[in-house]
């Protein structure tokens, strides 16, 4: 399969990447890894213009402590999340959304900030930003601004970024020593997550669950975070998991055995805190 | 547009479209047809190179991406008169059946052993899970690694 032809920009930037996407308006794409943009231009789903790449840009490739939160530079690869020190120390849970996806090859090239701005519903990392209470940092003309994780996924595969926005940093709580777990379920080895949670505990005794494959976007169970608050033991809260979830009913699942199958990992995810 | 990409120790400049897949670069530019196309949706793993050092699948990465950059392919490996440890692995233990999927397990298992010269069944098992065998000779393909990890590694 061989993607329909465009133009290709190599960013030497992150003001001529700006530029270059105020330009052309809704016909660029950015390049970062490509490991969700190439596959999809690969069966003409998605066929930009122009392309910018972006993936050189290694001034966006970094992890670093700020007071109480772990910066993540978009251009980090899944990979570099696995090994990472300061995040394996501040963040694991992030490490260990990381090691589930693909394979190595995948974890090789993709990226957090490549992953997260293409939205899919099923990807691990967003359950992890949302769980760990991420602030995404958006820059574009007319400045930078924060968007919390909660607000950026607004659809399958849509985000809150606008068409001349460039995600330019994702800002993590430090969950330092708390309890953390990732459970996903897929049919093959390599395949997304049919349903997926990450959970996070935190220090005042609260707990946050968020949820992949159970809707139109990754989200947050609600009912299960307040129930767990209101000192509900974890068994009986995650019986809650699908409650409010309007999952996809499809070949891959059917929309009651996704429900399920939240309910059984978020039981298992509460476990292993 | 205009590429260098250094091709197992050999710098090639070549025109290309900027959606050239890498794959293609290979096979069809350099006639470097060791690299084989399976898939084509970032699956299987046939596709498998090193581009600078890490494997990758090189149907997602365009040609235009590794602009500048190292690719190793299994001709980069060795020949007849000399397999690396890792092809030699795969000839002892019969890592092989109709062959299709084993240059890029070569490949994905030169780059696990680069990194974990020593690695247990199960990081085996998990260094290779983005590469499929077709003839489903897995078990065999496990204890190929285990040789090669024993007799030289990723060299």
């Amino acid at each position: 399969m061989i993607p329909a032809g465009f133009t290709y920009v190599r960013a030497g930037s992150v003001e001529q990447a700006l530029a270059e996407l105020a330009w052309h308006g809704r016909d660029v794409r950015l390049l970062a890894g490509g490991h969700s943009l190439l596959p999809a231009m690969k069966l003409r789903r998605v066929e930009p213009g122009v392309l910018v790449d972006i993936g050189r840009l290694r001034e966006l490739a970094y992890v670093r402590l700020d007071g109480e939160q772990v910066v993540v530079g978009p251009l980090t690869t899944h990979r570099t999340l696995e090994r990472d020190p300061l995040v394996a120390e501040h963040v694991p849970l992030l490490a260990a959304a990381a090691r589930r996806i693909g394979d190595p090859q995948v974890r090789n090239r993709g990226t957090i900030g490549g992953s997260l701005a293409h939205a899919d519903p099923a990807a691990d990392l967003a359950a992890a930003v949302l769980a760990l209470d991420g602030v995404l940092v958006a820059r574009g003309p007319s400045g930078v601004r924060d968007i919390p994780a909660a607000e950026f996924f607004t659809g399958v595969r849509t985000s809150a970024l606008a068409a001349d926005e460039l995600l330019v940093e994702i800002r993590l709580r430090a969950a330092t020593g708390l309890g953390y777990a990732f459970e996903k379920f897929s049919r093959r080895a390599l395949d997304w997550a049919v349903v997926g949670v990450a959970a996070q505990a935190r220090p005042e005794g609260r707990t946050a669950v968020a949820l992949i494959g159970m809707g139109q976007t990754p989200l947050r169970a609600g009912e299960v975070e307040e129930a767990l608050a209101a000192g509900v033991p974890a068994a009986e809260a995650s019986a809650l998991a699908a409650r409010g979830c309007a999952p996809a009913d499809n070949a891959v699942a059917s929309a009651a055995y996704r429900s399920h199958l939240a309910e059984v990992l978020v039981g298992r995810a509460l476990a292993a805190l | 547009m205009r590429v260098e990409i250094t091709v197992n120790g050999r710098p090639h400049e070549r025109e290309v479209e900027p959606r050239l897949l890498l794959v293609h670069f290979l096979r069809d530019l350099l006639s470097l047809t060791g690299t084989h196309v399976g898939c084509d949706t970032t699956s299987c793993g046939a596709c498998t190179v090193l581009l600078d050092g890490v494997a990758v699948k090189s149907c997602t990465v365009l040609a235009a991406q590794a602009d500048g950059c190292e690719v190793t392919t299994v001709e980069g490996l060795g020949g007849p008169d000399g397999l690396s440890p890792v092809q030699e692995g795969f000839r002892q233990c019969h890592g092989l059946q109709c062959g299709y999927c084993t240059p890029g397990m070569v490949m994905a298992a030169t780059a696990l052993l680069a990194e974990r010269p020593d690695p247990s069944e199960q990081e085996i098992r998990d260094g290779l899970k983005g590469n499929m065998c077709r003839c489903t000779g897995y078990q065999m393909i496990v204890e190929s690694v285990q040789w090669a990890a024993a007799n030289g590694g990723a060299r």
